[in-house]
């Protein structure tokens, strides 16, 4: 045993070692690759920079190709090597397509049409303004070897967590059974002593009787029943009253909705604006539920997320591609175009106000200028989304006292603002001094 | 002057021994509620089973029952688009340009939409007085969310697809082996839709196109078309008009299509001391007779007579002695005095349904050379002719018509002769009709064509010579319908969309290179034609008249002295007019129109004779009421809810009979003690034919010997909701169609409750609400004189009650921001009732029916009281009474004092708009024990109704009445099975209005959404306020202008001159309340020419 774990050790030593070296000889190699290209310019266009290579795909390629799977347009990993492998063509055809792909399918050439005919006679926009190093950094970033997730490492993690908590029940139960054990031996020790005792007639003492007992001291006075009584009434009612005041309050609601949907990849890790999605938060006084088109202008392109992403999603329990293919299953999109078959997507709704508390988005969001976070809290950072504020009339009026209206560069404040920081002395003035407290601003 | 007239609501006031009025007066109910009786009835008490332990126990089960479901809130889904439409936002309305051509009404409208539901109807300002939309129209967008349309076409009582309804009809119109195919359809001066007629008679030939109006102006289109040679109307513009004669025509209601008050109130406003005189001479109480300076009551008979007198008087023209009665004959010739004196100013208009009638009009016009009068801009919106119709009918039951094509009709309902088209419908081999409901007619045809809403078509009226419409879909049809339209592409086999059609038939033969996209934008398209002729109208019509004007004047001869012996002339004013008889003849030779005045007038002429010296008779006058128009609405709560303007009786049509009439029936009507009105039956019948029974209203202001009775009610087909099927139909008695039949009344037995509102809400014997006052005083007296300010004793020193030292009150500083102020001319306000429609429909205001109607339990947030009052002011009676001389002849003081002693024989009528005056010192604010109702700083008055715990206190202590309790839940609630009770009904509903539950108080909130989103939309512009930006529905509503709204707090607004106006006041000034809501003083003109 004790070797083996030794050889291990060994292994693991050893593969270290191997990755730094490799590492190393890979960064000394792209460096002077780099030099190279730096100082060079004799350097044949077969080489390319898969890094360069990778954000011009990004921005230009990705769109309509994906590495592996066909889109709008064919799978491109390897692509210069398997149109060489199979088809014979070489780079300068390939150019010569992403430059121009329809005068290459009008000029006869075989396979242009059949790939053309393939997808749905779907033109390739032309790209002349690729330069063949750009083509060449763009080939040389297909051609990298498909990273497989890192999915394994976590799992084994979760597995040791949950080991870890299935040795704690462990102890624990021992623990009791322990103790268990040790009350039982107290009780027959007490009971063999006692038999003892009794066999040679020795007098067990017992403290009984002569001093009341407490509760009925405690009974029997009647202050301390009377204070007791009503320090008892005083803390139930502040207990019910809070209950009560909960009623109604879905502060923290989270419920789970159709589609696992991540307010923290869209708007924290993207940086998405709130209000890209939530359009109608600018002139309605509905923030909008975007309609499944808007999600699909990313979605088109974005059918997986990125491995990593995907690794993040493992920890919430949600394998983050089978939630884009429920949107896609929703909004009827087979992966190059729209079926139409299409279905809703039934969102649970989080912040319910009552029918008779009127809000407007717009006036906050674009006349106040509130940021969404102020209300909704860190969506950047929720996972799944949930009810961040009480929806209160008590936190309403508060933000009410408190915040002031943005009269700057707005000419419908101009007047009434000079007039009325006049009136109350104060060089800023709040929303319930421009009579947001009324109660008919809010309830109609 | 202005506060010594004294105003009555009802007959019932006028009777100084009714109990009840005074007991309203100070009370909310008439008797006194027995509380203390029910309290101490032991027996009741212990006898019940329910005893008072029971009860704890059942309140206390109840309350922890629904603390405990209070806990779990619902799940609420929330849907999004699946592809957004790019014009939608959800939260924004969106407004589209339409017109509704029901058959009744044509008018050019906005329609407000929310999320792709319509659910408001505005006027379109783009298309001036044919833009203004009437009760009706504001009330026709709930009947898009009528839940019981014909949703999809049906075969008898089953459904059947549209392909099955196309090859079937189609098969069935090839196989008609030459017989007739008519088309039966209501007016739609549609150029393409007869386009697509005309297509279709290409096709089938013996084909027959009949057009039929439910209501008809037949005489009217027969008159004009003699004339001038186009089956329409003339047009009026009555802002032209400094003198109005009317003799019987209600031109502020239906009369001839409807549309002309708002160019009529523009002149009733004074302005540099001179507004426009209406005189109307009318039997039946009508609005325009209420609006009128002086309204002399005759029965139609005698209507004839003063029509031709006063052309006599007028042209110079004699046609002879008619025997009016002496009053009578002096009003009409007063009438001609102030018309000759005003000569090009002044217009005669009539609604007598006589050819004769109608033509003399004309002339008259013509005559005067009336600036008001265009006849050259016919009006198109009616387009019916009896004599069609009657020949159809006949040609039906003989069996000549093979397929008869209905569209927008209902022909078995409003029919005089329905039986006899019912047999004949029978004998057609195909009946089809384009309906939305399975109603009279439709469920006795062959197949329903479900047909869509207007709101759902798309379409284009000519409404009047040169003036286009256009009618464009707001919402994809809710149900399987097709427009006939499509259907008669079907037919023809054209292929493509009506809408393809549409367009370029209209870029063909309308637009003349004008955008086909903006005239939809627009909803209306005027053609550069018409805007020419518009310019130059009074000069062509000048000339048209000198070139007309001596054959014409001959053939009015003939019609003058047809009327004039219709109405009793002497013989030997005959011989006098024998030569123009002859000319008369050779006139009308030419015309179908002609033809038929003959035939007509000899008719009219006997049974106007027998009238006239008989004196007995009576006469019936069948009308259109302002909420239910032709009936075609029926089904529409709003509409039945809704107060007629004159009776303020809602649920119910009547006969109304003048007091004289009905103490000699022994008809009566008296209130009860939940101060509800009850009412005699009558039986009416018309030629001895079988009598209908109707419930009697006595009518203060109706012609002795003359009866009313309106039309659109008794509806009984399955289209209708049970409560729906209200009143009795009228049509049954519109022989020949003549709106004027001679009748015979007696008492039926039997006693009919009525749901009227007008002595509803006591307003605690604070009856000087109203002030008005005459043009002459208006213009040479102060203002204190005719509008003082009330004064309240200071220290026994008189102090303006709005004076800040005898306020109760601090005065609150509103001078910035805004500070908003409604404005109601009662000059302009003619009582129309669109306001209280759009405020219905803007605010979510629930009918309760017809039995809480009668409690006094109506919610609308704006009701329009009407106040009779004498005649004459005080002074002038003095003046009359002083006058007397002797006990008999025409100064006596016994038939004078008679005379005196009866205002109801002919009062004077003021309307008046009351919702909630946002009094600036508000009584209901201080009571409110829970602070549910608090001012803004913007002058309303707020109401948080979730704040409510429903005391009422409010109510009672506000002196103007206007706030409504729910007294149950009207809203999902089986017994209120109106339009809030079904999902469909509910789309209805305005989403920035909450609905509100049972137990809370409501009121008017001076459209507190409307004001705010407009400050909204300035504030997300960066921008100011404009003047008229601010709009509440009702304002927004009125196209008499006699409701402007804005903030008094912008010096350079409408509202800001208004405030300041002489005429401005506030109801119950002396209360201190200090409104909101600012009146302007009633001037009638009764300065005599």
């Amino acid at each position: 045993m004790k070797k083996s774990y030794q050889s291990l050790e060994d292994n693991s030593t050893y593969y270290m070692k191997q990755v730094i070296y490799r590492s190393l000889t890979s960064r000394i190699v792209s460096l002077c690759f780099a030099l190279l290209l730096a100082f060079s310019t004799s350097l044949t266009a077969q080489e390319g920079d898969p890094v360069n290579g990778k954000s011009l795909y990004n921005s230009n390629c990705a769109a309509c190709h994906k590495l592996d799977k066909p889109m709008t347009g064919p799978a491109l990993r390897n692509v210069e090597a398997r149109l060489a492998d199979e088809q014979g063509l070489d780079r300068e055809w390939l150019s010569a397509w992403i430059r121009n792909s329809s005068s290459l399918i009008k000029s006869g050439d075989a396979y242009a049409n059949k790939i053309f005919n393939e997808y749905n006679g779907t033109p390739m926009t032309p790209f002349p303004q690729l330069s063949d190093q750009d083509i060449s950094d763009i080939l040389a970033y297909t051609a990298e070897e498909k990273k497989e997730p890192v999915v394994v490492e976590s799992n084994t993690n979760e597995g040791a967590s949950q080991q870890g908590g299935v040795s704690n029940d462990i102890i624990l139960g021992a623990l009791a059974l322990l103790f268990g054990l040790l009350a039982m031996a107290l009780v027959l020790v007490n009971r063999t002593l006692n038999r003892f005792a009794k066999a040679k007639d020795i007098e067990v003492f017992t403290a009984q009787e002569k001093r009341t007992p407490l509760w009925k001291a405690f009974v029997q006075n009647q202050f301390l029943v009377l204070v007791t009584a009503i320090i008892f009434l005083l803390a139930s009612g502040y207990f019910v009253y809070g209950y009560f005041m909960q009623v109604g309050v879905d502060q923290g609601y989270e419920p789970v909705q159709p589609i696992h949907y991540s307010h923290r990849i869209h708007a924290g890790d993207n940086g998405i604006d709130c209000k890209y999605c939530h359009s109608s938060a600018r002139v309605s006084k509905t923030s909008g539920i975007p309609s499944l088109n808007v999600c699909m202008n990313c979605h088109k392109s974005i059918s997986e997320v990125a491995p990593e992403t995907l690794a993040e999603g493992t920890e919430y329990g949600v394998d983050y591609n089978a939630e884009i293919q429920k949107l896609y299953d929703a909004v009827g999109w087979d992966g190059t175009g729209y079926t139409g078959d299409s279905k809703p997507v039934k969102w649970i709704r989080i912040h319910n106000l009552p029918d008779f508390a009127y809000f407007n988005h717009s006036q906050h969001v674009e006349v106040g200028g509130i940021e969404c976070q102020t209300c909704h809290g860190p969506v950047e950072e929720m996972e799944i989304m949930y009810q961040n504020a009480p929806l209160t009339m008590g936190w309403c009026i508060n933000c009410h006292r408190e915040t002031n209206v943005k009269v700057k560069d707005n000419e419908y404040y101009t007047k009434i603002h000079e007039e009325l920081s006049k009136k109350y002395g104060v060089e800023q003035l709040t929303v319930a001094q421009m009579g947001g407290l009324e109660c008919g601003k809010c309830h109609y | 002057m202005s506060s010594n007239k004294k105003y009555w609501k009802s007959v019932e006031e006028l009777n100084e021994n009714s109990s009840i009025v005074e007991a309203l007066q100070q009370n909310e109910f008439v008797e006194p509620i027995p509380t203390d009786e029910f309290l101490g009835d032991k027996e009741s008490l212990e006898s019940s089973s329910t005893s008072r332990r029971d009860f704890l126990k059942y309140v206390g089960f109840s309350t922890a029952a629904a603390s405990l479901a209070a806990c779990e809130g619902p799940v609420i889904k929330s849907i999004p688009y699946i592809v957004q439409p790019t014009e939608i936002i959800p939260g924004v309305a969106n407004y589209y340009a339409t017109t509704i051509a029901d058959g009744f009404d044509f008018t050019s409208v906005l329609v407000k939409t929310r999320e792709g539901r319509p659910i408001k109807i505005e006027n379109n300002t783009e298309a001036g007085a044919s833009g203004i939309a009437n009760a009706r129209v504001n009330a026709s967008v709930l009947g898009l969310y009528d839940n019981l349309r014909v949703k999809s076409p049906m075969k008898g009582d089953s459904k059947i697809s549209w392909e099955t309804f196309m090859s079937e009809t189609t098969s069935k119109l090839n196989g008609l082996n030459g017989k007739a195919i008519v088309f039966l359809t209501q007016t739609l001066p549609s150029p393409s839709t007869n386009k697509l007629i005309a297509d279709f008679k290409a096709k089938y030939g013996n084909v027959n196109h009949v057009v039929y109006d439910a209501v008809s102006e037949s005489a009217t289109l027969d008159a004009y078309q003699a004339k001038y040679g186009v089956r329409g109307m003339a047009n009026y513009d009555f802002s032209k008009a400094k003198t109005i004669v009317s003799i019987g025509a209600d031109f502020l209601g239906d009369w001839q299509g409807g549309g002309f008050e708002s160019a009529y109130a523009k002149k009733r406003i004074p302005e540099d001391g001179k507004m426009s005189r209406h005189i109307q001479f009318e039997s039946n109480m009508s609005l325009s007779g209420a609006n009128a300076d002086k309204r002399v009551p005759l029965t139609p008979s005698q209507q004839k007579i003063a029509l031709a007198k006063l052309y006599s008087e007028v042209t110079g023209n004699s046609a002879g002695g008619a025997k009016l009665p002496e009053g009578l004959d002096a009003a009409v010739k007063a009438a001609a005095k102030e018309i000759s004196k005003a000569g090009s100013n002044a217009v005669v208009v009539t609604g007598i349904q006589d050819v004769n009638a109608q033509t003399v009009v004309l002339e008259l016009n013509t005559y005067l050379k009336s600036k008001a009068f265009d006849p050259k801009t016919t009006i198109k919106t009616r387009q019916g002719s009896d004599k069609a119709v009657m020949q159809l009918v006949s040609d039906m039951k003989a069996g000549k018509v093979g397929a008869i094509i209905m569209n927008g009709v209902n022909p078995i309902y409003t029919l005089p002769n329905a039986s006899d088209f019912s047999e004949g419908l029978a004998k057609t081999e195909l009946s089809i009709a384009f309906s939305m409901k399975q109603d009279e007619t439709s469920t006795n045809c062959q197949y329903i064509a479900a047909a869509p809403h207007y709101l759902e078509s798309w379409g284009d009226i000519e409404m009047k010579a040169g003036h286009y419409s256009m009618m464009q879909p707001t919402i994809r049809p809710l149900f399987d319908t097709k427009q006939f339209q499509e259907v008669l592409m079907g037919w023809t086999d054209k292929s493509g969309s009506y809408r393809d059609f549409l367009k370029s038939y209209w870029t063909i033969n309308i637009l003349g290179g004008a955008s086909f996209n903006k005239a939809v934008q627009d909803g209306v398209f005027v053609s550069s034609s018409a805007k020419n002729g518009g310019n130059s109208s009074s000069t062509s019509i000048e000339t048209t008249t000198a070139l007309k004007d001596k054959k014409d004047r001959t053939f009015l001869g003939g019609v003058i002295h047809d009327v004039a012996v219709g109405v009793g002339i002497k013989d030997e004013d005959k011989d006098e007019y024998v030569t123009n008889t002859t000319a008369t003849t050779v006139n009308n030779g030419g015309s179908v129109a002609g033809g038929s005045v003959s035939a007509l007038s000899g008719g009219e002429a006997a049974r106007a004779l027998a009238s006239s010296a008989k004196g007995s008779a009576m006469e019936l006058l069948l009308y259109t009421k302002t909420g239910m128009g032709d009936g075609q609405q029926a089904n529409n709560p709003w509409l039945q809810e809704f107060p007629d303007p004159i009776t303020r009786t809602t649920w119910d049509n009547y006969l109304t009979v003048s007091q004289a009439d009905a103490d000699r029936l022994e008809l009566k009507n008296w209130n009860v003690a939940n101060g509800g009105l009850n009412g005699s039956y009558a039986k009416v019948s018309v030629n001895g034919a079988e009598a209908i029974t109707v419930p009697v209203i006595i009518q203060p202001g109706q012609a002795k010997g003359s009866v009313g009775l309106s039309f659109g009610f008794g509806r009984t087909s399955k289209g209708l909701k049970e409560e729906m099927k209200t009143g009795v139909n009228a049509y049954p008695l519109y022989q020949n169609f003549n709106s004027v039949q001679n009748v015979t009344i007696e008492k039926a037995s039997g006693e009919h409750e009525f749901a009227c509102v007008q002595l509803h809400n006591t307003l605690m014997g604070r009856g000087d609400i109203i002030k008005e006052t005459t043009l002459e005083v208006f213009n040479t007296k102060d203002k204190k004189h005719w509008n003082a300010v009330p004064v309240v004793s200071l220290n026994h020193i008189e102090t303006p009650v709005t004076s800040p030292d005898v306020d109760l009150w601090d005065e609150f500083d509103r001078s910035i921001g805004h500070h908003f102020n409604l404005s109601i001319d009662l000059n302009a306000c003619t009582g129309c009732g669109a306001c209280v429609i759009a405020c219905h429909a803007e605010n979510n205001v629930p009918v309760v029916g017809k039995s809480e109607m009668r409690r006094s339990r109506d919610m609308h947030w704006l009701r329009i009281d009407r106040y009779y009052s004498h005649q004459d002011t005080f002074e002038s009676d003095d003046a009359k009474k002083d006058g007397f001389s002797g006990l008999f002849g025409d100064n006596g003081s016994l038939g004078g004092f008679g005379e005196m002693e009866n205002p109801a024989e002919n009062p004077q009528v003021a309307f008046q708009p009351v919702m909630c005056q946002h009094c600036n010192h508000a009584p209901c604010e201080t009571v409110c024990p829970v602070a549910a109702t608090a001012h803004g700083r913007q002058g309303q008055n707020h109401m948080a109704y979730n704040r409510c715990v429903g005391t009422r206190y409010c109510a009672n202590n506000c002196p103007y009445k206007v706030r409504r309790f729910n007294w149950f839940l009207y809203n999902k609630n089986d017994e209120f099975d109106y339009y809030m009770n079904d999902d469909l009904g509910r789309m209805v509903l305005n989403p920035d209005v909450v609905v509100r539950s049972r137990g809370v108080m409501e009121k008017c909130s001076m459209c507190i959404q409307k004001t705010q989103k407009t400050i909204l939309d300035a504030k997300r512009d960066g921008r100011e306020v404009k003047d008229g930006e601010f709009q509440t529905a009702c304002s927004a509503a009125c196209g008499n202008g006699a409701m402007v709204f804005g903030d008094i707090n912008d010096k350079e607004s409408k509202i800001s001159a208004l405030k300041e106006d002489d005429r401005m006041y506030h109801l119950l000034e002396y209360v201190g309340t200090k409104p909101n809501v600012i009146y302007q003083t009633k001037v009638r003109n009764t300065s005599k020419a």
